[in-house]
C-alpha cells in the first residue's frame, strides 16, 4: 500500500507527517489522541544517516511530548549493504535507535508497529521489532532472507526449502509465518483507523512474544525454555 | 542423516554416580561426545547422531575398538557427528573417556 | 620441580571453545551450567534439512563468580553452525537475562560468537534477537551491568551486532570482529569491487578489533589471553552505564560527527589519518601494547564529546 493513502486511512482526522527521502516522521490525529508517527517507505535501506534520523526524532518526542504513543510504518528492504556504512560501525547506529526507542518506551510511550510493505531482517531488528505490540497488513511481506538466497547461502538445495516451508512457518518468508510465531501480533484489514484506536487503547504487557508463538503452535520451545531457565534453582552446597 | 544405536553387555559396579561429561564441538569434521551415567546394570548404550549416511559399519568397527579399550560399564555415551573420520571420532571419544574418568564421584 | 612458566602460560581466546572460556575467565571451578547438554534441549529446526544438533543448542549459559561477585554468563560457541542464534539458543539467552532481573547478578557476561540468524530457523531466529535486546535492556535498566567480549574465528555480525552495541562496554582482541553484514555478505550481494571479502588485512581494518576501539564502538582492546579478558571485565563491572535521555542525547551526537567525519572514509586507514595518527598504516603492525599507547590521544578523544 503506498504511504499516502496508509496515513490517510489511519488518520481520518488528520495528520502532518512528512514523507521525504523515504523517511517518515510527523503527528496524526486519533480517537484517543495524537500520535507521533515515524518510519520508512520506498523499501527504504536503514543506513547509519536513516537511523541517526530515526533516532533524532524519537528523542524530540520523548523530550517534548510526554506520554504520546509512537506509531512505526515499516518498509524497508533491510540494513545498507555497504563497506562505508560497515566501517562507520553500522550495527551501533542500529543499536542506537533500538536504545532510543527503549527509552521512550520505559517513558510511558506505547509502541506500536503496522508493517505496510516489506520488512527486512536488520532493518526491521532496528526499529519495527521493538514495538509492545507488532500488526501487519495482510499483504505485507516479512522476511530474514527470501529462499533462493538463503539456498545459496545454506547449500541446501532450494527444492528442500520449499517443501519443508509448507509444513514449517519457522524460516520461510511471510506475514502468516511471523504470526505463527508470534512475530506479528494480529494482521489489519481495512478500516485500518479502528484497529488503530484498539491498539492505542491495548494494556501493554511487556514482550509477549514468546507465549504468542507458543500459543499458535509457531514456536513450541521459546517460552518453555526461557521459563526454565528462570526458574532454575541454584544448586545448595 | 542417519541415527545408529549399539549396546553392550557387563556386569561391573563401575561409573556410578560420576556427573556428565561433553567433548568436542558439532563442527564440520569433527563431533560432540556425551558421556552419561545410568544404571544400566554393566551394560552400555551408544547413540550416533550423523551428518553422513552409508557409514554404519566404521562406526561399528570405530565403537567396537572403542568398547575394547574402556570398561563402558553404565556408561550412556551420546554423540551428534559433524561429518568426522574415523580417527577424529576414536581420538573424541578417548578424550571425553579421559574426562569423565577424571571426574570426582 | 613444578613447572610454573606452563602454568601462567596464557588461554587463548580466539583458540578456546565456548565451554574453555568459562571455565579461564570465572573463577575457578565456579560455574554452574544450566540447561546443559545432559538436558538435550536441541534445536528440531534442524533434523528435517540434515544437519546434526548439539546437546546445549550452541549456547552455554549458567551461574558463577567473578573475583568472589555473583554473575552470569553466556558463552556462544562459535564452531556450532557459526554460533547462529536458532529458537532454543536464542530462548536460552534471553532467559538468562531475565534470571539476572530476578536474581540481580554483579553483572551479566556475554561471550558473542555469532553470524547473526541461524538460517535453518530464520523467522524464529530473528525474532529471538529482538528479544533478546528487550530482556537485555530491562537488564541494564535495572542497574545490573551487562559486558560483551568478543573474540573469536567468527566474530560477532548480524542481529548478534546490534546486541553487542546494546551492552555496557564491550572488550575485545584483536583478531575479533564486529559488524552487521559480514564482509563475505557484502562482496556477494554488491560485487567485490565494493567489498573484497578475501582480503584479510582490509577486513580487520573495517570490523577488527583495532579500528572497533579506534571508533568508540569498543571500551577495552586486551592481548588474545582470558586472563587479559577477566580483568578488563572485573574493571568494567563496576562501571554501568545508563541509559538515559541525557546519555542518548550525548550519543547521537557523537554519531552524527563520526557520520560527518568519517562518512567518504572507504578504509580505516583514511578513518585513523583523518583522526591526527601520523603513521596509520603502521597501526595493524603494533603489538597491543604498543598500539594503546600510539592512540591513546584520540581513544581518549572518544569519551569527551
Amino acid at each position: 500500500m503506498k504511504i499516502e493513502p496508509l496515513l490517510n486511512e489511519l488518520f481520518p482526522a488528520g495528520h502532518s507527517v512528512s514523507v521525504r527521502a523515504g523517511l517518515l516522521s510527523g503527528y496524526g490525529s486519533a480517537g484517543p489522541g495524537q500520535v507521533a508517527v515515524l518510519g520508512t517507505t520506498d523499501h527504504l535501506a536503514v543506513s547509519a544517516e536513516v537511523a541517526l534520523e530515526l533516532a533524532c526524532f524519537v528523542l524530540n518526542v520523548v523530550r517534548e511530548k510526554p506520554g504520546v504513543a509512537i506509531l512505526m510504518l515499516v518498509d524497508t528492504q533491510g540494513q545498507k549493504l555497504s563497506k562505508a556504512d560497515e566501517l562507520l560501525g553500522l550495527n551501533g547506529y542500529l543499536a542506537h535507535l533500538v536504545k532510543c526507542l527503549d527509552l521512550a518506551s520505559r517513558r510511558g510511550h506505547r509502541l506500536i508497529t503496522l508493517v505496510y510493505d516489506e520488512a527486512v531482517s536488520g532493518g526491521f531488528l532496528s526499529f519495527g521489532l521493538m514495538a509492545d505490540d507488532i500488526h501487519a497488513l495482510a499483504d505485507a511481506q516479512i522476511r530474514v532472507m527470501n529462499l533462493p538466497a538463503m539456498a545459496r547461502i545454506t547449500k541446501l538445495p532450494l527444492e528442500t526449502l520449499q517443501e519443508l516451508s509448507v509444513k514449517s512457518p519457522s524460516f520461510a518468508p511471510g506475514v502468516d509465518n511471523f504470526y505463527k510465531l508470534g512475530g506479528v501480533l494480529s494482521i489489519w484489514r481495512p478500516p485500518l483507523a479502528d484497529h488503530l484506536e484498539a491498539a492505542l487503547k491495548r494494556q501493554t504487557c511487556g514482550d509477549h512474544r514468546r507465549d504468542d508463538g507458543m500459543e499458535r503452535m509457531g514456536r513450541k520451545l521459546a517460552a518453555r525454555v526461557s521459563r526454565l531457565v528462570v526458574d532454575a534453582k541454584p544448586k545448595t552446597g | 542423516m542417519e541415527h545408529l544405536q549399539f549396546q553392550f553387555h557387563g556386569s561391573s559396579d563401575r561409573h556410578k554416580d560420576k556427573p556428565a561429561v561433553l567433548v568436542g564441538v558439532v563442527s564440520s569434521g569433527n563431533l560432540e561426545v556425551l558421556i552419561e551415567m545410568a544404571d544400566l546394570k554393566g551394560g552400555s548404550q551408544i547413540h550416533v547422531s550423523t551428518k553422513a549416511s552409508g557409514f554404519a559399519e566404521i562406526w561399528e568397527a570405530v565403537i567396537n575398538d572403542f568398547a575394547a579399550r574402556h570398561d563402558l560399564a553404565n556408561l550412556v555415551i551420546s554423540i551428534n557427528d559433524g561429518g568426522s573420520t574415523p580417527a577424529v571420532v576414536s581420538l573424541r571419544l578417548d578424550q571425553a573417556m579421559q574426562e569423565f574418568l577424571g571426574m570426582p564421584s | 620441580m613444578t613447572d610454573y612458566s606452563q602454568q601462567h602460560r596464557g588461554h587463548s581466546y580466539y583458540e578456546a571453545n565456548a565451554r574453555q572460556r568459562i571455565a579461564h575467565l570465572l573463577d575457578p571451578e565456579s560455574f554452574a551450567e544450566l540447561l546443559g547438554p545432559a538436558d538435550r534441549l536441541t534445536s528440531p529446526h534442524l533434523e528435517p534439512l540434515g544437519q546434526p544438533c548439539a546437546f546445549d543448542d550452541g549456547i552455554v549459559i549458567g551461574r558463577g563468580r567473578l573475583d568472589g561477585r555473583p554473575v552470569l554468563v553466556a558463552s556462544q560457541e562459535g564452531g556450532f553452525m557459526g554460533g547462529a542464534v536458532g529458537e532454543v539458543h536464542g530462548a536460552k539467552l534471553t532467559g538468562l537475562l531475565e534470571l539476572a532481573q530476578s536474581e540481580k547478578p554483579a553483572g551479566v557476561i556475554l561471550m558473542l560468537e555469532s553470524g547473526g540468524v541461524r538460517l535453518h530457523e530464520a523467522n524464529a531466529g530473528l525474532i529471538a534477537i529482538s528479544e533478546i535486546i528487550r530482556a537485555l535492556l530491562t537488564v541494564r535498566e535495572a542497574g545490573i551491568p551487562v559486558l560483551g567480549l568478543i573474540g573469536g574465528a567468527y566474530g560477532c555480525f548480524g542481529g548478534m551486532g546490534i546486541v553487542a552495541r546494546c551492552c555496557d562496554s564491550l572488550i575485545i582482541n584483536e583478531e575479533g570482529r564486529l559488524g552487521l553484514s559480514g564482509p563475505d555478505v557484502i562482496e556477494t550481494t554488491m560485487g567485490v569491487e565494493e567489498f573484497d571479502a578475501s582480503d584479510r588485512a582490509l577486513v580487520w581494518r573495517t570490523v577488527g578489533g583495532k579500528h572497533r576501539y579506534m571508533l568508540g564502538e569498543v571500551q577495552c582492546l586486551v592481548e588474545d589471553d582470558i586472563a587479559a579478558f577477566r580483568a578488563a571485565v572485573i574493571k568494567n563491572i563496576s562501571m554501568p552505564i545508563p541509559l538515559t535521555l541525557e546519555a542518548l542525547e550525548q550519543e547521537q551526537l557523537h554519531l552524527t560527527r563520526r557520520l560527518q567525519d568519517f562518512g567518504q572514509c572507504q578504509d580505516g586507514i583514511d578513518v585513523w589519518q583523518s583522526m591526527g595518527i601520523e603513521a596509520p598504516a603502521m597501526l595493524p603492525l603494533l603489538n597491543i601494547r604498543d598500539f594503546l599507547e600510539s592512540v591513546a590521544a584520540q581513544a581518549k578523544a572518544n569519551y569527551e564529546d
